[in-house]
């Protein structure tokens, strides 16, 4: 009983160690994953809440209108896929995120952006 | 009557003529059915994003265009039928262009109510310093 007590926490911390040593690769790969994401969107607690405060692009500069034509300014808010970067990432307001979806959709209807490109 | 404006794409392999006679024919549609073409813009040969009908390249053209919404569908009509153009979009420019002219107002005059502003105190400013050396300061 002795000697089953003392290898029994034996067993548990090696087998402990080696559950922490398995996973290890997940659980920290996972863990560097989590609060990135979480700093950048400024939900979770015991980050900053709005890491950098990202300004709007077009508040800024004053850029009154996005037209679908200037192909210059709409890549930029696409990734290298041709999707539309959330606002989350790119720090643009409301109102000029709705209007530069709407260009960056008209400007893939003429073929001046592409739908998908080798993602 | 609304602002439209209409791009479309030609094939690439299109001879300059045949692009000017296309354009020509479609401006006239334009003015028969009562509409006005404000501006013709050639934008030149370009790559396209993404292959249409097996052309990798082709000819922008932008027209502005004055008019109902019935002319449009039938300019629209046209260039579906249209053998060498590929694509189109039609857009309309009318109320975008209401709100950007009312914005620049509100910029403008807010500028001009700080120039004034700007301008009556440097005025003030250069009178007192003309005046003050020599006697009382200018009446303001």
């Amino acid at each position: 009983m002795a000697d089953e007590t003392t290898q029994q926490p034996q067993q548990a911390s090696s087998e402990g160690q080696q559950r922490q040593a398995g996973p290890g690769g997940p659980r920290g790969g996972g863990r560097p994953g989590g609060p990135r994401p979480a700093g950048a969107g400024g939900r979770e607690g015991g980050r900053k809440y709005f890491r950098r405060k990202k300004v709007c692009k077009f508040c800024v500069e004053k850029i009154d209108s996005i037209n679908y034509k200037d192909v210059r300014l709409l890549s930029g808010f696409v990734a290298e896929s041709g999707k539309i970067v959330p606002r989350r990432l790119t720090g643009v307001c409301t109102p000029h995120q709705r209007r530069l979806t709407e260009a960056i959709k008209q400007a893939r209807n003429i073929a001046l952006l592409p739908f998908t490109g080798r993602s | 009557m609304r602002t439209y404006e209409v791009m479309f794409i030609v094939r690439p392999d299109m001879a300059d003529e045949d692009l000017d006679r296309l354009i020509s024919t479609l401006e006239g549609n334009i003015t028969t059915a009562g509409g006005t073409v404000k501006n013709i813009e050639r934008m030149g040969k370009r790559r396209l994003a993404y292959t249409v009908r097996k052309f990798n390249d082709g000819i922008y053209v932008l027209f502005t265009v004055d008019g109902e919404g019935k002319l449009i569908a039938e300019v629209e009509r046209r260039l579906r039928v249209a053998e060498p153009v590929i694509k189109f979009i039609t857009v309309r420019t009318d109320e975008e262009q209401k709100r950007l002219d009312k914005v620049k107002k509100i910029r403008e005059s807010r500028q001009r109510g700080r120039g004034a502003q700007a301008a009556a105190a440097a005025q003030q400013q250069a009178e007192a310093q003309a005046a003050g050396p020599e006697t009382a300061p200018a009446a303001v």
